[in-house]
């Protein structure tokens, strides 16, 4: 019987986990990807990963030092890119590896035994908890609203920065809230798919759905579902086969990207061997 | 005639380097005026000043409020700010020109999508409205740019090197359509190519560092030297004669 409750309990949260973690990837996925700012997101997550040591170090929770270090490194790499005094790609490079260094430094001075650090790095359901499926949540539905109301404005800031200016005087601010909340998403998200691989969870899903659409909503809408599909599956597949969760998501959302532009491949090239065989019949009339 | 802006002994500096020295410039409702000169020479600099996106660092601009509300300026960017491969729809960049009304919770009425639709007809974009502007060609590019730039109906329009993606069939196009529009709004166009925009301009404005009003589209090269505004010309295929008188 306990096992039973046990079991349900873990089918509840891991089912919540990956809606919550599709929507909120989905959402700042295409954004991301949209915007170019793949290598920038990678930066924030490895970046974080000096917030888990430090709080490992301090013993408090990981996720907290995990967000602040996000956030601040999200925060500066805009400013640096706003006052253009630094090369950008390079300024991420840095805070990428300082990030992992301070990380590594701060665990290695943790006295005892460091529990879930693998955790950290390569993500695993099983060690998530209820307060990290409740603020994914939370992260969730700030989401939606923030880029249901702000949409065009957000949409139009990313499109061209140089035009929005011209009309808005909020383009600085959107900018920095919008990297706020997708190095929020990331580190929320890190518990899911850990420091090494969460930043696919964000890109994969939206370049599966620019196969089908072009248009930014409904790329965010296949986001969520293709991320959700993925995301269950390789949480399933990781539970029964004993692998790291994480992975295993990334791995099953890769597939299904290849899939898919594999089908659309084969497609195209049958419309048009289709296509030439009616030119070569109409040719013969 | 009513003024549209004034500009009072105005300069504009990148921090130490500055780009505008000095500049005394009006412009008048239904001007079409050329702005041309060397590369740094502060045309684009100019053009951002009147948008308000760089504050003068000494002088100042002054705007008819009554005929410059806000919304009365239509901006025309050079085509590099744009990225060609974002996932957003013809219709919805063409939008983006009323968004100045709006403030960030901006919703787009029926009657905007409809003022777009009429936009992208008047452009002869009809049928393309949900594409990327990655589906298009420069020339149709440069109309998109074009629609968001007129949707909001302004009363002056800043146009920063149009000529670059203009493709030739459609440059006659693009011209006869500045002419028109420029019947409702005072049209500045950066440009280069001298050569070509003299023929349908009514007057030019040297800009390099300082800035010298040319009153008529005839130009010389006498004109430029003695504006201290040296200019490459380029010309390609048939100039208008017009043009330029050349200097020996």
């Amino acid at each position: 019987m306990e096992a039973n409750i046990f079991q349900y309990e873990f089918v509840i949260r891991g089912l919540l986990g990956a809606v919550f973690a599709s929507i909120t990837a989905g959402l700042a996925g295409t954004y991301v990807v949209s915007k170019r700012m793949v290598f920038l997101s990678g930066g924030i997550t490895h970046a974080s990963f000096g917030g888990i040591g430090i709080g490992y170090f301090m013993g408090i929770n990981p996720v907290l030092g995990a967000a602040v270090f996000g956030i601040l490194s999200a925060l500066g790499v805009e400013y640096l890119s706003v006052k253009q005094r630094i090369r950008e790609d390079s300024a991420i490079g840095i805070l990428w590896a300082f990030g992992m260094a301070i990380g590594i430094i701060f665990i290695y001075m943790t006295p005892g035994y460091t529990p879930n650090l693998m955790s950290y790095l390569f993500g695993s359901i099983l060690t998530v908890s209820n307060a990290d499926i409740i603020a994914l949540g939370i992260m969730s539905l700030i989401l939606i609203f923030y880029f249901g109301i702000f949409y065009r404005t957000i949409l139009y800031i990313s499109f061209d920065e140089v035009f929005a200016r011209t009309y808005s005087s909020y383009v600085d601010m959107f900018k920095y809230i919008t990297t706020s909340l997708i190095a929020l998403t990331i580190v929320l998200n890190i518990r899911m798919a850990g420091v090494v691989l969460v930043i696919s969870l964000l890109t994969i899903p939206p370049n599966i759905a620019m196969l089908f659409t072009r248009v930014y909503f409904k790329i965010v809408l296949w986001s969520v579902i293709t991320g959700f599909v993925g995301t269950a599956t390789g949480y399933v597949i990781s539970y029964y086969a004993g692998i790291p969760t994480g992975a295993t998501i990334i791995f099953t959302l890769v597939i299904i990207w290849v899939l898919v532009k594999g089908t659309i491949h084969i497609l195209e090239q049958l419309a048009r061997s289709d296509s030439s065989r009616h030119l070569s019949q109409s040719e013969l009339k | 005639m009513a003024y549209l802006f004034e500009m009072f002994s105005l300069s504009a500096s990148y921090g130490a380097n500055v780009v505008l020295q000095d500049v005394n410039f009006k412009v008048d409702d239904n001007d079409f005026i050329g702005v041309i000169g060397p590369n740094g020479g502060g045309k684009t600099t100019l053009l951002k000043v009147i948008l308000g996106l760089i504050k003068p660092a000494k002088g100042k601009i002054v705007f008819n409020k009554e005929l410059l509300n806000g919304n009365r300026i239509g901006y025309l960017p050079q085509i590099s700010t744009g990225d060609l491969n974002y996932p957003v729809s013809i219709a919805d960049i063409i939008l983006s020109g009323l968004m100045i009304g709006k403030g960030f919770f901006s919703r787009m009425s029926d009657s905007d999508k409809k003022k777009a639709d009429e936009v992208i007809d008047e452009l002869g974009l009809s049928g393309m409205s949900e594409l990327n502007l990655n589906e298009l060609s420069g020339g149709q590019i440069q109309r998109v740019f074009l629609g968001r730039a007129i949707i909001g109906n302004p009363r002056l329009l800043l146009l920063d090197e149009p000529g670059n993606f203009v493709d030739t069939t459609f440059e006659n196009d693009f011209y006869e359509k500045l002419r028109e529009l420029n019947k409702r709004m005072a049209i500045l166009m950066v440009s280069h190519d001298v050569g070509t925009i003299s023929a349908h301009i009514k007057s030019f404005a040297c800009v390099n560092r300082s800035l010298h009003y040319h009153p008529s589209h005839e130009i010389t090269n006498e004109d430029l030297q003695a504006y201290g505004c040296p200019i490459q010309l380029i010309t390609h295929g048939v100039v208008p004669h017009t043009v330029l008188k050349m200097h020996k």
